[in-house]
């Protein structure tokens, strides 16, 4: 940092506490697009509750490309925009990079939890917990003994979703197989329904009975073509059980709306300098139960699940976590 | 001799084209609820009023030039180069692994090398479909749509499974050690005491370098004996054969130095934005290559205007997507539509205005 | 009496270009009336109005005294207009009956079509003496009789003005003949013909009436009995022209281009050449004579270094390694001392879209006298020299800076003329050196191939022109299917002679 950046910051600084009083919060969504259906969407969801219930107003921004993160990270920094909420671990560059030019500005980030930026809350999800989870009731639903994964682009982050559901699928049948594929390497894997339903049927015809998406928009096609062809479903990030009621066994919720929803909520006063975990302990993730799947979970599977929630929230039990050394003790990937 | 002056084939037909598809850009935006007025508004203000809206303006038209000039070599030689955006990925491959793996002492170095590994690992994705379309006769058109595939996953797996860091979430390689970043337009301006201008954008010392292959491009398509033989295979085969021209050598050398253009593309983008390599992060540029090309008739200073318009729609749409309600689908559409009546519909604004100049010549004969 | 077939003041202008200015013709049923015009004159596009392929900006057609408008091709094949192309429209894998019926099938069904067709076919070939095998496949048979498949559609089509352009390019002088006994045919039987053709003996051999086109005006409409090949020259170009070539007898002195059994086999693993063995010595013009498609191209292809052969080829008795012959190789003949104007100016010898000034060093263009420096051509220098070399051979305009597609057949050929005979070879290889050209610029070509020859240069001339052959060359050779069939002296032989061995009748038979 040289000088002339130090007194920009000050500068900006100035403007910034002139304007404040009309501060609105901000949402920039990754490059899927905010309504993918899953993850943007769920913080799209989240901004929108708090829309609605304060009667505020927020700006929001889809990008286009790369460049833009950190483009419009600034230009809503210089607008005033306070607190700015980014959804996705693809800003954390340009997070670090701009953060320290806006010492007066709160950033909130999800899936990203590395940073240490005195103004910036950085928000994780445990998704191996929520996933070992619905891999739990996954094994005990199947009959096969053979279960799938379809993730979105293959990136450490959906590995640990996939080695969570495998870790928990074992923990139910330890002989129970895993066929784990991956929709793309490139970020058009968030949005590719058609491959989606592909892996489906050919998951399918090597005896899957249940299939776990974690591949963003590309999940729609996974969870139609599961209830075309008359398997069980998991759906992922949001609720998705309504989707195929009756067909969609649950959905791994990942709570970022709620992440986004408090960042909005607490605005100008919202707490950064710290890594909020998300997990099972604090309602991060979960498996969602509601009318559509209650038909579909048993009693007997809701409490073996539960039971294990328990443990893992209070720290008796736990998931390995892929991402912590990139293996995975119940799956090769 | 020809129907229409050269002025109005390279100004007119696509200032008609720019103006058919900002009709209906602003259509559009009417029917969407939105003021087009405003919209226009809002992307030259945010383009071309702040400096900051330059250095992205410029930034984009960086990657514009190297893609377009790209394209126009291997038009030159009738090769019709669809794989800009993977010789891109393997040229900035070739960056990150020269500024991570070479202990650079000053960026001016660095550059230089950086330059050279984009362009050869570009080079060589460019001369493999070259020497299967040469020696096999296997078309150029799906052996470089194929290798874009085969490029964005190798540089997958090298970003996944050998440059990223260990524990690292992106699929991204480390940072770039700071004796390779390059000087943006900021750093430059604050040399000269403008310390305000082109405050964080983007653009760097590598938009000088595509001005410069500007310069070298012509060069060799107008003034090079290689050039020469480019351009008469490119408009004749036979006649290139009965010259003693090599067509297999000259397809090579055509792609290969298309696919060096494409591969320098990531000095910019890897080596100048995000001092590190990443993902995605040619965004499509060697499509868009394609339009600036066609737009710039193939011509080296065509390509540089063509790329400043493409730069400008493509800072003007982060601007309508920063500060209005147009949706981003709808920004695309808009791109798409000046690429569509510039690049392939020229001819439907070239065909009235010939049949205008000939009447007109003929009124005077 | 009416005449079959009238236009009265027809214009038609492409842009600029004025292509047909105020043309009046009339032609009397039951004669044959021929166009004669060098290219560009506006002949095709009188007959293209005539056919409905354009529409004339002004004027009048009438067909037997009514008159008409003809929009498109049906309508003139409506009104008794038939049309058989230079390149003819025929679908090779068709059969002959198949290829007549095309596009005037009788109903949705076809074989109640053929089995019609097939009727009339017999009745009409019987009329006309046209005689054809009805399920031949077209692949199969051989120009001559393609071209008569043409006829016969036209007739079938019941065209009673039948159109022919430039219909003798493509046929032996015997196959030449046995069309224009077909024609002398239709003509007693009242079918009117327009032979559109730039042959001066065609004319003078077959047509009642000649009209005489120059540059889109009707120059002249004569009766052919009245007129010689000497005065429609004269109205073709506009001034005098020499017909006939003026040449010393050669005086040859050391071999330049040997070449011992020569073979080439195509991609298709057709063989092409078979064993050709010939020698070019210096100061003598060698002369190929043969219809089209019997190999002379491949020869030049070969001679040229573009396409693979074996054999043994000498230049200047220094071996060419043919083992590794690929294309490229046209570089280092020419630095051997070896120029070629091709046969196919427009597809090989000249780029069309590059101006004249850089096809003015096409193929030379990395010789040290075109280079700047070690990295750049001299542009301003080619320019300039260009520009000196066009005024010399004539090319008009002398603008360096024109696109070749600009220029006319004749200058564009002088183009490659000038670009290779400057070069001062040692053997000039000439492809067709007048195909396409117009009369004035034939005899200027003329002229600088035996100019080049009385410097001592060697120069193998390779023609389907016979007068071109006969009167150029010193010594004339025949091919025939990739073989030579013999030798003759142009003084000591004559067109049948040659014809018969063009049509691979052997030598003794010939003799």
């Amino acid at each position: 940092m040289n000088i002339f950046t130090k007194t920009l910051s000050t500068l900006v600084g100035l403007t910034m506490a002139a304007s404040a009083a009309l501060a609105e919060p901000a949402i920039i969504y990754d490059l899927g697009g905010k309504f993918d259906k899953s993850f943007n969407e769920s913080a799209h969801t989240g901004a929108k509750r708090w829309a609605d219930e304060t009667g505020g107003s927020f700006k929001e921004i889809e990008l286009q490309n790369e460049a833009q993160r950190e483009q419009a990270l600034r230009r809503f920094a210089e607008a005033g925009a306070n607190p700015i909420v980014m959804a996705g671990f693809g800003f954390a560059d340009s997070l670090g990079k701009v953060a320290p030019d806006y010492p007066d500005t709160k950033f909130a980030v999800i899936d990203v939890f590395w940073l240490g930026i005195p103004n910036v809350r950085e928000i994780a999800f445990n998704e191996h917990e929520g996933s070992y989870l619905v891999g739990m009731m996954a094994a005990k639903a199947s009959k096969s003994g053979t279960v799938g994964f379809v993730g979105g682009m293959d990136i450490p982050l959906i590995r640990r979703f996939g080695c969570g559901y495998a870790q928990g699928v074992k923990a139910v049948n330890p002989n129970a197989t895993v066929i784990a594929n991956m929709t793309g390497t490139t970020p058009a894997a968030w949005n590719d329904p058609v491959k989606g339903s592909e892996l489906t049927k050919a998951q399918i015809s090597q005896g899957a009975d249940v299939v776990y998406a974690a591949a963003g928009g590309t999940g729609v096609g996974v969870l139609q073509t599961a209830a075309d062809e008359g398997i069980l479903s998991i759906g992922v990030d949001a609720n998705q059980n309504y989707l195929h009621p009756g067909k969609v066994l649950t959905s791994m919720l990942k709570r970022v709306d709620n992440a986004v929803y408090e960042a909005f909520l607490a605005g100008e006063n919202l707490e950064t300098g710290l890594v909020v975990q998300m997990g099972i302990s604090n309602g991060g993730v979960g498996y969602a139960l509601d009318e559509h799947n209650a038909s579909l979970v048993s009693d007997e599977m809701k409490s073996a699940v539960d039971a294990a929630a328990a443990s893992i929230a209070s720290g008796s039990m736990s998931v390995h976590n892929y991402t912590d050394d990139e293996t995975c003790p119940a799956i090769t990937f | 001799m020809d129907i229409m002056p050269k002025w109005v084939d390279i100004i007119v037909v696509p200032f008609i084209s720019v103006l058919i598809a900002a009709v209906l850009s602003a259509l559009l935006i009417i029917a969407i609820g939105e003021s087009p007025i405003a919209a226009l508004n809002l992307m030259i203000e945010g383009t071309l009023f702040r400096s900051a809206g330059w250095g992205y303006m410029l930034y984009y038209t960086t990657n514009f030039i190297f893609t377009g000039l790209a394209v126009s070599v291997a038009f030159h030689a009738a090769l019709f180069n669809i794989g800009g955006e993977g010789q891109a990925m393997i040229g900035g491959l070739g960056v990150a692994l020269v500024c991570l793996f070479i202990p650079w002492p000053h960026w001016t170095l660095a550059i230089i090398g950086a330059s050279i590994g984009a362009a050869v690992f570009g080079m060589v994705w460019a001369g493999l479909p070259a020497y299967l379309q040469a020696k096999r006769g296997s078309h150029i058109v799906i052996t470089t749509i194929m290798f874009n595939f085969i490029a964005a996953g190798v540089l997958n797996f090298f970003l996944v499974d050998v440059l990223k860091p260990k524990g690292s979430m992106d699929p991204a390689s480390a940072n770039f050690p700071t004796t390779t970043h390059l000087p943006t337009f900021q750093d430059m301006a604050s040399i000269f005491g403008f310390e305000k201008a082109f405050r964080s954008a983007p653009a760097n010392v590598s938009f000088f370098i595509a001005i410069l292959a500007c310069a070298a491009v012509w060069y060799l398509i107008w003034r090079s004996p290689l050039g020469y033989e480019i351009r008469a295979l490119g408009k004749s085969g036979p006649a290139a054969r009965y010259a003693g021209v090599r067509p297999v050598k000259i397809i090579m050398i055509a792609m290969m130095i298309s696919g060096a253009l494409c591969g320098m593309m990531a000095i910019n983008t890897t080596q100048g934005e995000s001092e590190r390599l990443i993902l995605n992060f040619t965004e499509g540029a060697g499509f868009i290559g394609i339009a600036v090309a066609l737009m710039g008739r193939s011509h080296p200073f065509g390509v540089l205007l063509a790329a400043l318009l493409f730069g400008f729609l493509y800072q003007g749409g982060a601007e309508l997507a920063l500060w209005t309600k147009i949706p981003r689908e709808l920004i695309v559409v808009i791109q798409a539509l000046v690429i569509l009546f510039t690049g392939a519909l020229s001819l439907m604004v070239r065909a009235p205005l010939e049949r205008f100049f000939m009447s007109l010549q003929k009124a005077k004969a | 009496m009416e005449p079959a077939i009238e236009l009265k003041k027809i214009s038609k202008s492409f842009g600029p270009v004025q292509a047909n200015k105020d043309i009046n013709i009339s032609v009397m049923p039951g004669t044959i009336h021929g166009i004669i015009g060098e290219n560009g004159a506006g002949k095709s596009t009188l007959m293209s109005i005539l056919y409905g392929f354009y529409k004339a900006d002004a004027g009048e057609i009438f067909v037997d005294g009514k008159k008409i408008s003809i929009p498109d091709s049906q309508a003139a094949i409506a009104v008794g207009i038939g049309m058989v192309f230079q390149h003819f429209k025929l679908v090779e894998n068709f059969s002959v009956l198949e290829n007549i019926v095309l596009g005037a099938e009788s109903g949705a069904l076809l074989s109640p079509s053929l089995s019609k067709a097939r009727t009339e076919l017999a009745e009409l070939a019987s009329e006309y003496e046209l005689n054809v095998d009805p399920d031949a496949i077209i692949e199969d048979i051989g120009v001559g009789m393609q071209q008569r498949v043409e006829i016969l559609k036209a007739l079938y089509r019941k065209a009673n003005i039948l159109i022919l352009d430039e219909p003798t390019g493509v046929l032996t002088p015997a196959e030449a003949d046995q069309l224009f006994r077909i024609l002398k045919r239709l003509r007693e039987e009242g079918k009117t013909i327009i032979l559109i053709t730039h042959k001066l003996r065609e004319i003078m051999d077959i047509t009642d009436t000649v009209s005489v086109m120059r540059q889109g005006e009707m120059t002249a409409t004569l009766k052919t009995d009245d007129t010689s090949p000497e005065d429609l020259a004269e109205l073709m170009v506009g001034r005098k022209v020499l017909l006939r070539v003026d040449k010393t007898p050669a005086k040859p002195t050391d071999p330049v281009l040997e070449i011992q059994n020569l073979s080439m086999v195509d991609d298709f693993g057709v063989k092409r050449l078979k064993n050709i063995n010939l020698t070019v010595k210096a100061g003598e013009i060698l002369g190929i004579a043969g219809v089209a498609g019997n190999g002379q191209s491949e020869l030049l292809q070969v001679l040229g270094g573009y396409s693979a052969a074996t054999g043994v080829i000498k230049l200047n008795g220094s071996e060419i390694d043919l083992s590794t012959s690929v294309s490229g190789d046209g570089q280092a003949r020419r630095a051997m001392g070896m120029a070629h104007v091709p046969e196919d100016r427009q597809r090989e010898g000249l780029i069309m879209d590059f101006m004249a000034w850089e096809n003015a060093v096409f193929g030379y263009h990395r010789e040290k006298s075109n280079q700047a420096n070690r990295f750049f051509m001299d542009n301003n220098a080619i320019r300039k020299e260009t520009e000196e070399k066009m005024k010399r051979f004539d090319v008009r305009p002398p603008n360096p800076k024109l696109t070749a597609k600009n220029f006319s057949g004749g200058n564009q050929q002088k183009i490659v003329l000038a670009r290779e005979i400057e070069r001062n070879p040692d053997l000039l290889l000439v492809g067709q050196p007048t195909r396409g050209v117009d009369i004035g610029a034939i005899e200027f070509i003329h002229q600088q191939i035996v100019a080049l020859r009385d410097q001592g240069k060697a120069i193998l001339l390779i023609s389907v022109e016979l007068d071109e052959i006969l009167s150029l060359s010193d010594r004339v050779l025949v091919m025939f299917d990739g073989e030579i069939m013999g030798e003759r002296q142009p003084e000591n032989t004559n067109e049948k002679e040659l014809g018969l061995l063009m049509a691979g009748v052997s030598e003794e038979f010939a003799q």
